[in-house]
């Protein structure tokens, strides 16, 4: 009999366990899923909690509901993990010792790494990038009369790049509807120098942002935010005043990732970035947040990187060659407010560009324009992803790999 | 552009395309151009720091591997290459720009 572990049992963990155990014999292979939370949250859904739109039990459901049957699941912190002696240490005192290991322990903000953001913690200063911060700042924002709504982003890479972009289009939208945005400064401090990481995709997002009347402040390395004074400062000095502050804190690993020597500076484990294996343990894999690859950290780069994973490990458990690479597929609806939404797609090699999605000419979907059909899709994706993607079952006409077809080159782009 | 600089070619966003190109005459240029008139030793070795990751992993360090490799607090980063250390000192070193953001 042998064993796999899979720690973490949210996006990344739940898939890894479907489409592991469908390959994976229960008579020869063991499977069990670590976890410390009981709850799994569909994390999209924490941009709608500050609006309104979802409450907390909206977008909740029991990991035991959501894991397969015949896996076994254990609901317990992680201690230690030892990868040269291939076991992992739980808070129970439970040793479990693993033929391979898959590393799903994802990535969490840590507000209390910046000077002076823990001191007005769920009054003046907020986070929407967990479900308590999402829930205080709904009440805030109805409290919210007027003044400077300030969202920052302390420090990249992020969890889902486009949230803070998404939930400042909303906040125009919500305070529109009160009949207040008269009332309301809006402003993006990045340190990002514009809108989004990638070129193109950042020019168009930059002119939605414009048309809307959100400032941007760019290359803005906050330093500290200062609560007697209500500004946040950065590191060359600038100063933005606010009136609510919503941050987006450090992104970092699993505490336990660094704790046990596996991670980076910022707790990620290093990983090779196409075959997704530990750049230091061969029968070590990370999915997901918890790698350090250079891809998007969100759900959707999760579902593209999953099969890569499996035929990779099913390869190495039979000793063939590793062929499966993942090329760092990623797409994301932005959703924009007023019922509209745009989606980009794109990898590693290709940046976000105009035209249709999935199916070429057709769509019905478009790529980086504002539409009601990509705004339904978003809503509609909720249930999608409870049904079918957490389960591993393949979406038709979404393969892994991306795909040019439907979408317009820029005039100086070499073909991928 | 000073005859140092004319031996090398540069990508759109003015990175060094080879990176095994670069000496430290022409990085004194590609300094003065970024604003910095003197490269102090405090400056060089952050610069040297960087050409060591950056030649090992064929990735530009980040600003937080920079502050947790060499110990100089991100204040005095700012201070020795200001607005974007991590930017302009992956420049000044003949190397990519950083892959911090995705």
């Amino acid at each position: 009999m042998k064993t796999i572990v899979i720690l973490g049992g949210g996006t990344a963990g739940t898939i890894a366990a479907h489409k592991l155990r469908k390959h994976l014999d229960a008579q020869d292979w063991r499977i069990i899923v670590v976890d410390k939370e009981e709850c799994h949250y569909y994390q999209p859904g924490y941009l709608f909690v500050p609006f309104g739109v979802y409450q907390p039990q909206d977008i909740l459901k029991p990991k035991r509901k959501l894991l397969p049957k015949n896996v076994e699941t254990i609901f317990a912190r992680i201690e230690l993990i030892e990868p040269q002696e291939n076991r992992v240490r739980l808070s129970t005192g439970q040793v479990l010792n693993y033929d391979y290991l898959v590393v799903a322990t994802g990535c969490d903000v840590h507000p209390e790494d910046t000077p002076g953001l823990m001191d007005s913690w769920s009054e003046a200063h907020h986070t929407f990038y967990n479900i308590e911060g999402a829930s205080h700042l709904a009440k805030a924002l109805q409290r919210f009369e007027g003044g400077r709504l300030v969202v920052n982003i302390v420090e990249t890479p992020i969890k889902c790049p486009v949230a803070p972009l998404e939930f400042v289009f909303y906040a125009d939208w919500y305070f529109n509807r009160r009949g207040i945005r008269n009332k309301v400064d809006i402003v993006l401090a990045t340190p990002l120098p514009g809108a989004f990481t990638k070129p193109y995709a950042s020019s168009i997002l930059g002119g939605i942002l414009e048309k809307k009347g959100i400032h941007v402040e760019p290359d803005f390395y906050i330093m500290e935010a200062d609560t007697t004074k209500q500004v946040i400062r950065s590191y060359d000095e600038r100063e933005v005043g606010y009136d609510l502050l919503v941050s987006i804190p450090v992104n970092k690993g699993a505490d336990v990732i660094g704790a046990s020597g596996m991670g980076d500076e910022l707790n990620y484990v290093p990983t090779n970035k196409y075959t997704l294996q530990s750049e230091k343990w061969p029968n070590v894999f990370v999915l997901g947040d918890a790698s350090n690859i250079p891809a998007s950290k969100a759900g959707a780069t999760i579902h593209f990187m999953m099969d890569t994973m499996v035929e990779n490990l099913l390869a190495l458990i039979r000793g063939q060659e590793m062929k499966a690479q993942f090329d760092g597929h990623a797409n994301c609806f932005i959703e924009t407010g007023y019922n509209k939404a745009l989606l980009i797609d794109f990898n590693y090699e290709v940046e976000p560009l105009s035209g249709t999605y999935p199916l070429p000419g057709i769509g019905p979907l478009s790529l980086l324009r504002e539409s009601y059909l990509n705004h339904l899709a978003k809503l509609f994706f909720k249930e999608l992803y409870w049904y079918v993607v957490l389960q591993g079952i393949d979406i038709p006409f979404m393969g892994s790999k991306m795909s040019m077809a439907g979408k317009k080159k820029l005039p100086t782009q070499q073909p991928a | 552009m000073s005859d140092v600089l004319k031996s090398v070619s540069f990508n759109a966003e003015g990175f060094m395309t080879d990176p095994n190109r670069w000496t430290k005459e022409i990085a004194v240029e590609l300094a003065r151009q970024e604003g910095i008139e003197n490269l102090t030793e405090a400056h060089w070795k952050i610069i040297e720091y960087c050409r060591q990751v950056g030649l090992a992993s064929g990735k530009a360090p980040t600003l937080r591997q920079i502050t947790s490799g060499t110990g100089v607090s991100t204040k005095d980063l700012f201070a020795l290459f200001p607005k974007g250390p991590a930017k302009k000192v992956a420049r000044i070193a003949g190397l990519g720009k950083p892959e911090g953001c995705v």
